[in-house]
C-alpha cells in the first residue's frame, strides 16, 4: 500500500469514495476500473474499503423492530390521535 | 394527490428501516420509537403532499430526519460545527488493511465482518456528531444518493460529499481505537503524516 504515490494512484484515491458510492461518471469509472486492474495496491485500499461499507451497512441495521411498534403507529391512522377532530 | 389511505398500505413496509435509522440517531429505544411515530404521523397528515410515482421512501426518511433534526438536534449542546479534527486519509487500512504484520491480530481468513464487532460499529457511527452521523447513516446505512441526501438535509451536495468523507474517517479512527482496546491492533503503526492531510475538500 506503501506504493500508492504516484500521480495516477493519489488521482485514483481520491476518488475512492465517490466510486464505491456509485455516484461516478461511467467515463470516470472506467478510468478507475482500468487504473485498479493495473495497480494491487490501490486495488487494495479499494477492497478494503469496499468490504467496511459492506459491514457498516449491516451491522448498523436494527434486526428487530419493537413488537407493540407497528401496531401503535396503525393505530393512530384510525382514531383522532391528537384530539383536533380530524383521524391522525 | 395520494390518498390518505394508501398510506398505511404503502407506507409501513418503510418501519423497520426508519426504526434501524432512528435508532442510529436517537442512540436509544425509547427515542427511536417515540421518532418513528412521529414520523409516520407526519407522514399520514400530509401525505396529500407526497407526488404519487415519486420515491415514497426517500419522502419518509426525510420526514424522519427532518423530525429528529427539529425535535432532538435543539436539545443537544454541541455546536453546529462539530470539529472532528485532521483524520488522515485511509485510516483504518493504513492499520489494519494488511495481513503481512502479525500484531495487527487479523489472519488473512479473517474478514472485517468477522473482526468488528456489531457493537463497535454502531458505537463509532453513534459516536459521531451529528452534522456527519446523519449523512453516514442515510449513505452507509440505509444507501441514498448523494443528491437525496442533499435534499433531505438542505445542504449542497458538495457538503455531504465532505461530511461523508470526514464522517466515514472518525469512523474508522474509533473502530481502530476499539481494535486497540481489545488488544486486536498494532498501537504503533508504520509511521505515517497525520499533519498533512485530512482536509475538508
Amino acid at each position: 500500500m506503501d506504493a500508492c504515490d504516484t500521480p495516477d494512484c493519489s488521482q485514483t484515491l481520491k476518488e475512492l469514495d465517490v466510486f464505491l458510492d456509485s455516484e461516478l461518471s461511467d467515463a470516470a469509472r472506467d478510468t478507475i476500473r482500468h487504473h485498479l486492474a493495473a495497480c494491487p495496491d490501490c486495488l487494495s485500499a479499494f477492497d478494503f474499503h469496499a468490504e467496511l461499507k459492506q459491514v457498516i451497512q449491516k451491522k448498523c441495521q436494527e434486526n428487530e423492530m419493537p413488537a407493540d411498534l407497528l401496531s401503535r403507529i396503525e393505530k393512530c391512522f384510525d382514531t383522532d390521535f391528537d384530539g383536533d377532530g380530524v383521524i391522525g | 394527490m395520494a390518498d390518505q389511505a394508501v398510506f398505511a398500505d404503502q407506507a409501513m413496509q418503510y418501519a423497520p428501516q426508519l426504526y434501524s435509522a432512528a435508532m442510529r440517531m436517537t442512540r436509544n429505544k425509547a427515542d427511536a420509537e417515540d421518532l418513528v411515530q412521529e414520523a409516520y404521523l407526519k407522514g399520514f397528515r400530509s401525505f396529500h403532499t407526497f407526488t404519487d410515482g415519486t420515491n415514497l421512501r426517500a419522502w419518509l426518511f426525510r420526514i424522519l430526519t427532518n423530525t429528529y433534526i427539529n425535535k432532538y438536534r435543539a436539545k443537544q449542546r454541541r455546536p453546529d460545527e462539530s470539529d472532528l479534527g485532521d483524520i488522515e486519509d485511509l485510516y483504518l487500512y493504513k492499520r489494519l488493511g494488511t495481513f503481512e504484520d502479525a500484531s495487527i491480530g487479523r489472519s488473512a481468513e479473517e474478514s472485517l465482518m468477522e473482526m468488528l464487532p456489531d457493537d463497535e460499529v454502531k458505537g463509532a457511527l453513534e459516536g459521531l456528531p451529528d452534522n456527519f452521523r446523519l449523512p453516514v447513516i442515510l449513505a452507509d446505512v440505509e444507501g441514498f444518493a448523494y443528491k437525496e441526501i442533499a435534499e433531505m438535509l438542505d445542504i449542497p451536495i458538495g457538503t455531504v460529499m465532505s461530511r461523508l468523507h470526514r464522517g466515514r474517517k472518525a469512523m474508522q479512527k474509533a473502530l481502530h481505537t476499539y481494535a486497540l482496546e481489545r488488544g486486536l491492533a498494532d498501537p504503533q503503526p508504520e509511521p505515517t503524516d497525520l499533519n498533512n492531510e485530512g482536509q475538508e475538500k
